[in-house]
């Protein structure tokens, strides 16, 4: 890939696209390049909403297009290129795997702004963000483990990487806090979204005698056993309505077009800046779905109560005494994790039994 | 009743015309699919066929063609080979993976030490890998009479687990924040595959597939093991008879091809991709059986085969740029040529005659 050539095509394509209307008639450009299709009813989905959340706050001001469906990978450079030569003054890369290939391409262009979602790279033009799903969590392990009659909770994980261990981690600490006896069973999925093996992974945990899931797999598959099963589970990613009232009891879902509305805003009054922002419950980045009526009302009061004070700041989801699996001291007494310690979470806390693939 | 009969030779004619008779029939049921979802089929073929050769940005998207060609040329070329002689290897995107783990796992254990000769080591690596990965099924076959058909097809999925282990384990980065994900040989000067003349976008598997192209013309129309592999593919026993040992052929067709896929992965892993990931395996190895086929199992035709699905590829991201035309509809696309080549291809060479049913 030559920088040249690139910069002379690019910056070719930029003055043919410039002659007509310069600065505020043109409307922003907004490129998205998703993993998915917009269809997927997940992960993507949620972004697209996200999409047309910037859409509809801004209307003339902007135009979005999007690549949908770009693995990650060989392909992933060249599109976020084709994106830029496209003329699109930011870019949204919306899976981790993109992040070298947005950091080589945000090189060659570096009056376009880049922001690459749960990456660790930034650079002058390249920014950041990610929710912390962990508070989603430690809502719907509250109601988990007030509402399992087995004491035993499950949760199908997807890859033993920080975000997953410290959903798994503030769920069972959750349950836990409201029901001393429960015990937590975990399965690999080793995949975001495959609805044979997410159904495998529930059927598998019913059979230890688990009766509610947590899933941060992005299929309603799981739902669909429990549905047949009269057990309970929460909806991922999206908030999975269709199973509602029960067996979705509750949902934590990606609200993106909180944080998109707010980029592009930045953009357009020129305040941006690349940050890596790790917006939560407050954010309204990370939102919990509603609470149905399977749910005994004094349980969804308390899950409404944890969900006001984690968005106010007041309380957070890790906070001592807490211990390692191994029975080492992580916090003490009224201790909070810092980002950086819980950004690279490698442990379960004391009490988990399971392990974690190594 | 509706009978096939063979017909009596056929001429080169149509031998060549099918391929280009089936690419306008695509375009055609293509543009008709177009425009019943509403897009304008005129500018939608336009633009995926048109623009990334002559579109505005065409000297960014030319070179690309022979980035995305590459690999599907290399591949091929070695599965045409095994096809000429009924030997079907449908695994060649398993060999591709483990090509570039092997390949990949020469650079990430000698990190980060800087020599010229770490980069032909590497693509031994890759090619013994394929073939390695290859000789599996073949032996199966040779020793059990299990189908190479389906071996080769389920050791796609064994590799795809591999691909993950080594991403999450072995050869994960240990600078990468605990995320899955090899070091990326992009950024590791010996290990990488960069392009070689600026503005070409040529990287060494393009010169490999260029040299793919040369040697199996050579092999299939000068070599005597060409003249057997033909000879064993359209009549097997007289082949026998001949002298042909079939078990060698097998061997030899799903080592080459096998190993012709290693290759390509390794240039992949090192190139384009960079990096060893779960996601290693983008369907290259599938994609390059309809690119045989197309090409009518003939190295040219291969080469101008590879050329046009790649053109589709590129095409396609343009389209759902410009048109916001659905990803889904480029798989579509392939499906179909394929679809129209077998289909003429049954024509040329079948007569459809209507009997009365005894």
């Amino acid at each position: 890939m030559q920088r040249r050539t690139l910069l002379a095509s690019a910056s070719a394509l930029m003055m043919a696209l410039a002659v007509p209307a310069m600065a505020q008639d043109e409307p922003l450009k907004v490129g998205f390049i998703y993993v998915g299709p917009v269809s997927d009813g997940g992960w993507t989905y949620q972004h697209d909403l996200g999409r047309q959340a910037v859409e509809e706050e801004f209307g003339d001001r902007v135009e979005t297009t999007y690549l949908e469906s770009v693995p990650e990978g060989v392909d992933a450079e060249r599109a976020l290129t084709q994106l830029a030569l496209a003329g699109n003054d930011v870019i949204y890369a919306t899976s981790f795997g993109y992040m070298d290939a947005v950091m080589n391409v945000a090189a060659k262009f570096p009056d376009i702004r880049f922001e690459h979602n749960t990456g660790y790279k930034r650079a002058e033009n390249v920014g950041t963000y990610d929710g912390r799903f962990y508070e989603g969590r430690a809502v719907t392990g509250t109601i988990a483990g007030r509402m399992t009659e087995t004491n035993k909770i499950g949760y199908i994980a997807t890859f033993p990487i920080p975000e997953v261990i410290q959903g798994i981690n503030s769920a069972y600490i959750h349950a836990k806090k409201v029901n001393p006896d429960v015990e937590m069973r975990v399965v690999w999925a080793y995949s975001w979204f495959d609805p044979a093996k997410e159904a495998d992974a529930a059927n598998a945990l019913m059979a230890e005698g688990v009766d509610v899931i947590l899933q941060h797999t992005n299929s309603t598959a799981p739902l669909a056993q429990l549905q047949q099963a009269g057990k309970y589970g929460f909806g991922q990613a999206s908030d999975m309505s269709s199973f509602a009232p029960a067996p979705r009891i509750s949902s934590v879902y990606n609200n993106w077009g909180a944080h998109y509305v707010k980029s592009v805003g930045r953009i357009l009054d020129g305040t941006w800046e690349p940050e890596a922002i790790w917006g939560g419950i407050g954010d309204g980045i990370v939102a919990i779905g509603e609470i149905t009526e399977a749910v005994p009302a004094d349980v969804k009061a308390e899950a409404e109560a944890l969900r006001a004070s984690i968005a106010a700041g007041e309380y957070h989801p890790f906070t001592g005494p807490l211990n390692k699996a191994d029975g080492t001291g992580w916090l003490a007494e009224g201790e909070t994790a810092s980002d950086e310690e819980l950004q690279s979470m490698n442990f379960f806390v004391e009490g988990i039994d399971a392990q974690i693939p190594q | 009743m509706i009978q096939l009969v063979p017909r009596q030779g056929v001429s080169n004619g149509w031998q060549i015309a099918t391929p280009l008779l089936a690419v306008l029939a695509t375009m055609v049921a293509g543009g008709i699919l177009f425009a019943i979802i509403g897009y304008d089929p005129v500018a939608a073929i336009r633009t995926i066929f048109w623009d990334p050769l002559f579109g505005p940005a065409a000297s960014y998207s030319r070179p690309q063609l022979l980035v995305k060609a590459a690999p599907l040329i290399l591949i091929a070329s070695g599965l045409a080979v095994g096809f000429r002689a009924g030997i079907w290897n449908i695994g060649a995107e398993g060999q591709y993976i483990i090509g570039g783990i092997t390949g990949a796992a020469v650079a990430l254990a000698l990190y980060p030490l800087e020599a010229w000769w770490l980069f032909p080591v590497m693509v031994l690596a890759g090619l013994a890998g394929g073939w390695a990965w290859g000789m599996i099924p073949a032996l199966l076959r040779n020793w059990f009479g299990a189908s190479e058909i389906l071996v080769s097809l389920m050791l796609v999925y064994v590799a795809q687990r591999i691909a993950a282990w080594m991403a999450f384990g072995p050869m994960r980065n240990p600078e990468g924040m605990g995320f899955p994900g090899s070091r990326n040989l992009q950024q590791y000067p010996s290990a990488a595959n960069p392009e070689l003349l600026t503005g070409t976008g040529a990287h060494w598997g393009v010169v490999a597939a260029a040299l793919a192209v040369l040697a199996t013309w050579f092999l299939m129309s000068r070599h005597i093991r060409g003249f057997h592999l033909r000879a064993a593919g359209i009549a097997p026993r007289a082949a026998r008879f001949a002298g042909v040992n079939p078990q060698t052929l097998v061997a030899f067709c799903l080592g080459l091809s096998g190993a012709l896929a290693g290759a390509a992965g390794l240039f992949e892993v090192s190139g384009p991709a960079g990096q060893v990931t779960a996601q290693l395996g983008v369907g290259y190895g599938f994609t390059a059986i309809i690119v045989a086929f197309l090409g009518r199992l003939h190295p040219v035709g291969i080469l101008l085969a590879g050329l046009l699905l790649a053109l589709t590829y590129i095409g396609g991201e343009l389209a759902q740029l410009t048109m916001a035309l659905p990803a889904a509809t480029v798989q579509v696309f392939q499906g179909m040529l394929l679809f129209f080549l077998l289909g003429f291809d049954l024509l040329t060479r079948f007569q459809i005659r209507r009997s009365i049913a005894a």
